[in-house]
């Protein structure tokens, strides 16, 4: 652990948006795109299913949404800690 | 003006534009020629890594793979776009703050030893190296084809464009060529399919356009495919047909992949603050989803309007004539590529006509026997050709053929040249600098980079003029490696302080060795055919993955490895855990620029 308490408290708020940032990153493609594709056959976009959309364009849409939301929420949580470069 | 003289303004403007940037991008220190003094905007780094990390791969063959398969190809979509996530989250900020050079420099540094750079070093040339070779003969066949010239003589002209640009402009003339090869190659991947979603679907965009109206039916695009596609026999385009689990590991594997190649990592070194290294990661993938989100779209399309060529009176009706594909304008393409050897027919049953349909589908065989078909006509459709023909089977403008053949070449030189940096940065910083000859000084330094980068130039044209047989299996081989390697090591050395240089040693040596040994039982030991102990299928591979797929299971390893190996030994000391510490911290990334 660091010999600067705000420091570790800065890292373990970053592991928690790492954490979950990773976990919607893993269910989109692998749950929506793949493995529970069959549950959502009923819901169509445009002459397909939900998961074939997904696999071919939805899961690259929130890979997009995940590195902005990430990028713009650590450049404020490191202006919050005051460990931003001035 | 004829086709040649086209493609040759094309060709050669976007050359002299390449060259331009480069004397105007002159590397002058050291610190220029590996990181481009740091001082590259983040939006133009995204845009240098588009170019950089999207290959004659993904420009050439994707849209390619997708058409023929379909949904399950999807992997590569997902597997090639999601590693950005990885890169973004894990590695990119951190890699930046640490503030050195090269890859194998943080390893080296993380868990200090030497060895473990040495293995790193040793992981990033394999990778590397193999990866270039299909970048060189993919620079030699799109010049064969649009200039008329020969293999060699193409592939010859490549490399020295190459030289000129990054033996004298490092890192530096490498990013600006990239940003001008990037607008190249994503204006000649979107208009034609531009022009192709217009002519279908009347969508400007492609990428909706796939989940538009075919205007010829009125039904939705996809759905008509489906039916066109199962009429003959063939697998459902948007169904779901292979193996689930080696589906996931496949795409795991290439996220995985993607985030521990060397050649894109180094590129967010290049910007100037932690907070740019997290931006740039996203502007990466927004150019490379431009071309990505396009890709889908491409290989539908084609597949359709292919299809339709074949069968012009719908499916249910007569074959196209081979008098149809002699002299109708329309099919002059197919004329222009069977002279590749790429595309082949022949009129197997002497009815004049070619039928394309699946006769390995025993539902067919009843439709087959009543119309006196004998076999599949349409006996080669290389996949390669789809993305450069695709102009032509639309009937585009001869400008817009011109254009994707500036395009392709944009795509193989950008990727080949940031591989090249790679190389040569880990042999004169790592290798020579860091390993044999420490004492050396800047001046020297930057020669050896430059003598370094000329010798691997010479390699890999040489390796693109005599590929070895084994050129196409030998990138699941990269993308294993650098999954099953660099990644782990990377990560592992930010997230925890306990893994030391024992366990960081063994986990790369045992992800190396596990991810290799299982590629060559499958592939045959170095590629030599005949050696292989097992066949690369789901059912009869070891543990039913295939080589492609396990990639993400040597990275596995890896990680239970160095925590194994950590716990039994001493805890990293305090001035490594310090180093950790300060590399998390975004503050003082400017006063670590440069040493």
């Amino acid at each position: 652990m660091s010999d600067n308490p705000e420091n570790n408290t800065y890292w373990s708020a970053n592991i928690r948006i790492v954490t979950w940032c990773l976990v919607i990153w893993a269910i989109v493609p692998f749950g929506f795109g793949i493995l529970l594709r069959s549950m959502f056959s009923g819901v169509m976009i445009g002459g397909a299913d939900l998961g074939f959309w997904v696999a071919q364009q939805g899961s690259i849409l929130v890979f997009l949404a995940i590195i902005f939301f990430y990028a713009w929420r650590m450049n404020r949580l490191d202006a919050q800690y005051g460990v931003d470069e001035q | 003006m004829d086709q040649f003289t086209i493609n040759l303004l094309f060709v050669g403007a976007s050359f002299a534009l390449y060259i331009g940037i480069a004397i105007w991008a002159r590397a002058g220190s050291t610190s220029e020629f590996y990181a481009a003094g740091r001082g590259v905007h983040p939006v133009l780094n995204g845009m240098a890594t588009g170019a950089d990390w999207m290959s004659a791969a993904s420009f050439i063959s994707m849209a390619g793979l997708i058409a023929f398969v379909g949904y399950d190809n999807s992997t590569y979509l997902m597997g090639w776009t999601g590693g950005y996530v990885l890169l973004a989250l894990l590695l990119a900020p951190y890699l930046r703050k640490f503030g050195k050079y090269t890859v194998p420099e943080f390893i080296g540094d993380r868990f200090y030893s030497p060895t473990a750079r040495m293995v790193a070093v040793l992981c990033l040339i394999i990778a590397s190296v193999t990866y270039v070779i299909g970048q060189m003969t993919g620079v030699g066949v799109a010049f064969g084809r649009f200039l008329e010239v020969s293999n060699t003589t193409g592939l010859l002209i490549g490399a020295v464009v190459v030289f000129a640009y990054a033996v004298f402009g490092g890192m530096k003339g490498v990013t600006y060529t990239q940003v001008a090869q990037y607008c190249v190659l994503i204006l000649a991947y979107t208009i034609p399919a531009v022009f192709i979603s217009l002519q279908l679907t009347g969508k400007v965009i492609p990428g909706l356009g796939l989940f538009g109206t075919d205007m010829s039916s009125g039904e939705p695009l996809l759905l008509k495919l489906d039916q066109i596609v199962t009429d003959l026999g063939f697998k459902s385009y948007t169904g779901h047909h292979t193996d689930t689990l080696n589906m996931v590991l496949f795409t795991l594997s290439l996220m995985i992949g993607t985030a521990g190649l060397p050649h894109v990592i180094m590129r967010f070194f290049t910007v100037p603050r932690v907070a740019d290294a997290r931006w740039s990661a996203g502007w990466a993938l927004v150019f490379i989803a431009l071309l990505y989100l396009t890709a889908p779209a491409v290989g539908a399309m084609a597949r359709f309007n292919i299809t339709n060529q074949f069968w012009p009176n719908g499916t249910e009706g007569e074959a196209v004539s081979l008098e149809t594909i002699a002299n109708d304008p329309a099919y002059h393409w197919m004329a222009t590529w069977e002279k590749t050897g790429l595309l082949k027919w022949e009129d197997k049953n002497d009815d004049g006509k070619i039928q394309y349909y699946n006769d390995k589908n025993p539902d067919m065989e009843a439709r087959a026997t009543a119309n006196g078909w004998v076999g599949n006509e349409l006996t080669k459709f290389d996949n390669d050709i789809l993305v450069l023909a695709n102009p032509e089977i639309a009937n585009l403008p001869g400008w817009v053929i011109g254009l994707v053949a500036a395009g392709g070449l944009a795509a193989a030189l950008s990727t080949a040249a940031g591989l090249l940096l790679a190389i040569s940065s880990a042999v004169s910083h790592d290798l020579m600098k860091g390993q044999l000859t420490p004492n050396m000084s800047e001046s020297s330094e930057l020669m050896s980079a430059r003598v370094a980068m000329a010798v691997a130039i010479a390699v890999a044209t040489y390796l693109g003029l005599n590929p070895p047989g084994f050129a196409a299996q030998t990138v699941a081989l990269a993308f294993g490696l650098a999954a099953a390697s660099i990644f782990p090591a990377l990560m592992m050395g930010i997230f925890t302080k306990r893994i030391n240089n024992v366990g960081a040693v063994v986990g790369m040596l045992v992800g190396l060795l596990f991810t290799m040994v299982y590629i060559f039982l499958h592939k045959g030991w170095f590629f030599i055919p005949g050696t292989a102990s097992f066949p690369d299928t789901v059912e009869g591979s070891l543990f039913g993955i295939q080589s492609t797929a396990i990639g993400a299971v040597g990275a596995l390893l890896n990680f239970v490895a160095a925590f194994v190996v950590s716990s039994m030994t001493a805890a990293p000391p305090k001035e490594i855990q310090d180093l950790v510490e300060s590399v998390r911290i975004p503050r003082g990334a400017g006063a670590a620029t440069d040493h």
